[in-house]
């Protein structure tokens, strides 16, 4: 088992970083930072560069200049280990259909070589340890499947939480249930970055707004409401 | 609360089970590949309807049936992991990538040697095979490279054309000239075990070296090529 994130420090630290897609600048010198426990909105246009950024964070992106770390590991170097220690949810849930709620998080949390008592308190968590624990993920809502996707972040350990639009698809009461996973997961000790456009949902959640234009990330503008909620 | 990536052979073992319990669940396999497979041989048999001329195309009829069929339980196979988006969330889990081929080769293996030992059994069946002990040993022998080559090449091309679009039509078309050693070797291996058109059983061997060679070769090649090829 990997050493967990230093407790001081950032969790994120980016400076002056550029990714690029294909010849596109998708993100042209972001500096930001995010400290551990905050739930931070990344608010910006369609093609601003919040998936990107989420994914530069993921390890998934190299940086083609400048520097920065994720959960202490440099993103230069260690993206391997930022993968390890981080869970992206965009769109898709990465479940599999066939298989149970439980089997699902068993699965995802044997690739970190999670215990039966840390796959058990993932579903616990979730409130998904009792009726749907063995119910098929296929039979399913959109919201139920939401929640076993972030169990399974939990059993994975991951120590960021990057959310791209996570309330796309649920109804009023899946929504509630999302926001009460994240409050938990960070209760627990984790952190969270948030790419939305449903500004009102996910800004009453987010403890600070950072605002994502034209690849660059900056304190939100004058035109948009304060950043430290 | 760390996450630690856990050791290719442990990812293997892991991604193997759970295919293999998603067919167990899904019956996709027992319920619609394997009667297809059957029906490609009964096809067959009453396209080529001489007994003769079925006796001695029996082995390149089982191994046509197999490559058919693999095809099907290749993009199965995929398709569970591209339908809510499981092979990305693998990839930026940071989940070793040759883990995951070898994992998916074997489940892949497992459901291919059933599926062999269901076309052989029909030859013999409907074609009237013939399969004395020493044959039996080299159909045997036959059926465990020519398995694992082509679990290793279709998780491979799998892999490859899980992310693209029309992958229905350009797996096939990635596939079939490479498994092209297999079904040559495979099927000269099986008619030297079934003594069709006269082989002896001893003929047969040589070509099992081959099968060896290709599913070494692929095997090496797959593990080292899945993580790049999935990353892209």
């Amino acid at each position: 088992m990997e050493p967990a994130v230093a407790s001081s420090g950032p969790v994120v630290e980016l400076d002056d970083a550029v990714a690029v897609l294909g010849r596109f600048p998708a993100l042209a010198g972001v500096t930001m930072s995010v400290e551990r426990g905050e739930i931070v909105l990344l608010r910006g246009p369609n093609g601003a560069g919040k998936t990107t950024l989420l994914r530069l964070c993921a390890g998934l992106l190299p940086l083609a200049r400048g520097s920065g770390s994720v959960v202490g590991c440099d993103l230069s170097t260690q993206r391997d280990t930022i993968r390890s220690r981080v869970g992206l949810l965009g769109h898709s849930n990465g479940l599999y259909h066939d298989l149970t709620v439980r089997e699902n998080v068993q699965f995802w949390g044997a690739t970190v070589g999670a215990t039966a008592d840390e796959i058990q308190a993932s579903l616990e968590r979730m409130g998904l340890a009792a009726r749907l624990s063995d119910v098929a993920v296929g039979r399913l809502s959109a919201g139920q499947k939401r929640r076993t996707a972030l169990a399974c972040l939990v059993a994975r350990r991951a120590q960021l939480w990057l959310l791209d639009e996570p309330h796309a698809g649920l109804d009023a009461a899946g929504r509630d249930e999302l926001d009460r996973t994240l409050h938990a997961a960070v209760a627990a000790g984790a952190t969270v970055m948030v790419a939305s456009h449903e500004l009102e949902r996910a800004g009453g959640l987010a403890t600070r707004i950072v605002d994502v234009v034209g690849g660059q990330a900056g304190p939100p503008r004058s035109d948009h409401d304060g950043g430290s909620l | 609360m760390a996450g630690g990536a856990t050791s290719v052979w442990a990812t293997a073992r892991l991604v193997a089970a759970k295919d293999l319990r998603v067919e167990r669940r899904s019956r996709v396999v027992v319920n619609q590949v394997l009667p297809f497979a059957a029906l490609v041989m009964v096809l067959f048999a009453f396209a080529l309807d001489a007994d003769a001329v079925l006796e001695r195309t029996a082995p390149g009829l089982v191994w046509l049936g197999t490559i058919f069929s693999l095809l099907i339980v290749v993009q199965r196979s995929f398709a569970i992991e591209t339908a809510d988006g499981a092979l990305d969330a693998l990839r930026v889990a940071g989940v070793s990538p040759p883990g995951i081929f070898l994992g998916k080769s074997f489940a892949l293996a497992v459901q291919l040697f059933v599926l062999e030992v269901l076309l052989v059994l029909l030859a013999i069946v409907l074609y009237e095979s013939e399969l004395d002990a020493a044959g039996a040993v080299l159909l045997v022998t036959t059926l465990v490279p020519a398995t694992t080559g082509l679990a290793f090449v279709g998780t491979l091309y799998g892999g490859l054309a899980a992310g693209t679009r029309g992958r229905e039509t350009l797996l096939p078309l990635l596939l079939f000239p490479v498994v092209a050693p297999v079904l040559i070797g495979a099927t000269r291996a099986t008619e030297a075990a079934l003594g069709a058109g006269g082989a002896a059983t001893d003929e047969g061997w040589p070509w099992v070296g081959m099968l060896v060679i290709f599913a070494a070769l692929f095997g090496v090649g797959g593990t080292l090529a899945f993580g790049p090829l999935v990353e892209e």
